[in-house]
């Protein structure tokens, strides 16, 4: 599939000045409770790439909130997590920082297609080759 | 079965190829291993005792006779430890000690190598796969559709069903269509795969539950409601572990085309407000136990979101339907014997006719059949001298021809650790009883004693606290008169080496649980355990006899059992009672007493 995540780079995401339009967002926070006026950008946390809250989070936030700014994953982003990020509607993810970005363009070319919807595909492949 | 269509080979190709990758990035030091690991377990690749173990999926049990020959040629040519980590391990192994038999050789560990293990669940594990080589293994199975996509891992686990599924008499509608639209969905599912903890979905079609889906994270029972439609009642948050639970009731009736919708709604509310803090707590059963309603509400809250926000996308068509359930049309058979044939048939109808152990295996190990021609036949993997559920490189090619010329190459991994044949013709019994006798592989002990189930244990994996093998041959060993066996009669004998009860002890009538205590091994028995069968009754864990036993006194305490079960039993309809039902009548309290009166020596309360 093609990449649309953009990754972006630990220290310079450290070193940003967050303003008001950047909502953290808890992984144990409801996203359909979260005040998101005014909000250019929402960040999730994983404390641990093990941790699979903010999977659920991202989701609820594109399709039950309608949110269509930036969602960006932070804290154990790892490589092979980013796939599943992007599919479930992250538009941004901080790799951390002793990660290598080289390895993360060959993770999207391998499969060009999955069996489930996901928020940015909603409809599962057998609804869509039945069109 | 499944007829893998383009996509789905070049599927568990790339994932092979993402293993590969993954495991690369590991050897090269990109990929701490901390980090590997849950990605390794999601390909089924464990480290365990002494070596890997690979786990191996059988979605809902159905394999064919080349998966069959893969396996084979894996046991042969991959699974073979070298000679010093083999030495060593089986010499600490030794030091755990021998348990005796009465009136039998003792036990000690014997390490084996080449050959796979059928699980509980459905799948194949080998045990001495060297880490370095678990890629090609993994390219190799791809190239017979097979992959350990999901065997492990915070994720939705391999499907399970019933060893009848399409085939049994008593069924209502075929779960396996089901199974496979269930597994291509949860494949990869990319909001699912670091939930709190492992989750496990069962389905049955059937009248009886052959399926034990009181016992899993969702148990799926397929059901015609009074408008004759077909759907699922739902069961979420049985489990086994360190807290037996059976499965609670959400939905008495859910259309079959919402089961994916729904699925998605019961995982999310788990995703999200399940425990994380304490891996003991973080079964799904723990929250629908804490929760109760209000989890059923939440979930049934969020299905309306996906049927209404969402537009219910995961809504299975008839189209699709209709495809996958295409694979699962009954093979076309031919049956007709001629000539020189029909003479050679009638010769070995009539030697098996004159065996006594022919007519044995007619009444253990080959059940009825939709179609009235065929049988269900199984065969055994519980046999002296291999563990129960191993089958060495030699026996899975035999397995796979016996597939190939009697099942329509078809081949099924049952949940009590055997295969079954699904569409042997009748006439063609007594070629196979022979042929399968040859190969050691009619033992016509199904449902029996000897039939356990036995999880490694402490011989090959590195959560059990005891070792299971050498406590099933113990017993096995005790019970090798056939006549005895029979009129012990129906029973399940379920053997785990830890609490994590890979050998669904809770479940079992009898069931053996090995508990560390001071770093020796240490045996709790339970009774009265019921998987949900007819035989078994009303899915529930077994009672726990008192405080633990030592190795060595276990199979004096089976024993001990057994004998107050016979003393017990009375005869129903000209038929004996069997154990579990004697169990019910006359209560725990006497089969208590026996057990305790077998051990040793008085011990203080544990």
């Amino acid at each position: 599939m093609q990449q649309t995540i953009k990754i972006i780079d630990a220290e310079a995401h450290a070193a940003e000045v967050k303003g008001a339009q950047v909502l953290q967002l808890p992984n144990d926070a409801d996203p359909l409770e979260a005040a998101l006026e005014g909000i250019e950008r929402i960040e999730l946390n994983f404390p641990k790439f093990t941790d699979g809250r903010a999977y659920s989070q991202v989701a609820l936030l594109r399709r039950r909130r309608g949110f269509k700014g930036d969602i960006r994953a932070t804290g154990d982003v790892l490589v092979d997590q980013l796939v599943h990020m992007q599919r479930q509607g992250f538009s941004s993810a901080v790799l951390r920082a002793d990660k290598d970005a080289a390895d993360v363009a060959r993770q999207f070319e391998r499969f060009p297609e999955f069996y489930q919807g996901d928020t940015l595909q909603p409809e599962p492949r057998f609804a869509r080759s039945a069109a | 079965m499944y007829q893998y269509t383009e996509f789905d080979k070049q599927f568990v190709k790339n994932r092979a190829a993402q293993y590969r990758d993954q495991l690369e990035r590991n050897l090269a030091g990109k990929l701490a291993d901390d980090e590997f690991r849950p990605l390794r377990l999601q390909n089924g690749w464990y480290i365990q005792r002494y070596a890997p173990m690979l786990r191996i999926a059988v979605p809902y049990g159905e394999i064919s006779s080349t998966q069959l020959r893969v396996l084979a040629k894996i046991a042969s040519d991959y699974d073979q430890p070298d000679a010093q980590l083999l030495h060593e391990a089986q010499e600490k192994q030794l030091a755990l000690g021998e348990v005796p038999v009465p009136g039998g050789t003792p036990v000690a560990t014997s390490l084996k190598w080449g050959y796979g293990h059928f699980t509980t669940r459905t799948n194949v594990q080998f045990n001495w796969i060297p880490l370095a080589k678990s890629a090609d293994v993994m390219d190799l199975l791809a190239s017979v559709n097979m992959h350990g996509i999901q065997t492990s891992g915070n994720c939705i686990r391999n499907i399970t069903s019933d060893e009848l599924a399409g085939i049994a008499p008593d069924e209502i509608a075929d779960p396996r269509p089901f199974c496979e639209i269930m597994r291509q969905w949860s494949t990869l599912h990319p909001e699912f795969a670091f939930l709190p903890r492992k989750f496990k979905i069962a389905v049955n079609g059937a009248r009886e539950d052959r399926a034990a889906i009181g016992w899993y994270d969702v148990g799926l029972q397929l059901l015609r409601n009074e408008a004759g439609e077909l759907g699922f009642k739902v069961q979420v948050g049985g489990g086994m572990g360190r807290t037996p639970i059976i499965g609670t009731v959400v939905r008495e009736f859910l259309p079959w085309d919402q089961l994916l919708n729904y699925l998605e709604a019961v995982i999310r509310v788990y995703n999200r407000y399940g425990r994380r803090d304490n891996i003991w707590k973080a079964r799904i059963k723990i929250i629908v136990k804490a929760e109760g309603q209000r989890y059923i509400d939440q979930v049934e809250a969020e299905y309306k979101q996906i049927v209404e926000i969402d537009g219910a996308p995961h809504t299975i068509t008839q189209a699709e339907f209709d495809r996958v359930a295409a694979s699962f049309v009954p093979p076309l058979l031919k049956h007709e014997r001629k000539g020189a044939d029909a003479r050679l048939h009638e010769i070995v109808r009539t030697d098996a006719e004159a065996d006594p152990a022919f007519d044995r295996w007619l009444q253990r190990n080959v059940a009825g059949h939709k179609n009235p021609e065929l049988r269900a036949v199984t065969l055994s993997f519980k046999r002296l001298g291999q563990a129960p559920g191993d089958a060495n490189a030699e026996q899975l090619r035999i397995a796979a021809d016996l597939a190939d010329r009697y099942s329509a190459g078809e081949a099924r991994v049952t949940h009590e650790q055997n295969l079954l044949l699904p569409w042997v013709h009748q006439d063609d019994l007594p070629e196979l009883w022979a042929a399968a006798r040859k190969a050691g592989l009619a033992k016509p002990n199904i449902g029996l004693l000897t039939d356990m189930i036995a999880c490694p244990g402490g011989d090959f994996c590195s959560l059990a606290n005891a070792r299971s093998i050498p406590i099933a041959e113990a017993i096995t060993q005790r019970y090798q008169d056939m006549d005895e066996l029979y009129d012990i009669g129906e029973i399940d004998l379920n053997i785990s080496g830890c609490i994590n009860s890979c050998g669904h002890h809770h479940a079992g009538h009898i069931g053996i649980l090995g508990v560390d205590k001071d770093g020796k091994e240490w045996y709790q028995v339970t009774l009265g355990g019921s998987n949900g069968s007819h035989l078994s009754g009303t899915a529930t864990p077994g009672k726990v006899v008192g405080p633990s036993f030592s190795a060595a006194e276990v199979p004096e305490v089976i024993e001990a059992v057994l004998d107050t079960y016979r003393r017990e039993r009375q005869t129903v309809g000209g038929k004996p009672e069997t154990f579990i039902a004697t169990l019910k009548r006359v209560g725990i309290d006497p089969f208590k007493a026996a057990a305790n009166a077998a051990r040793f020596v008085e011990k203080e309360v544990a």
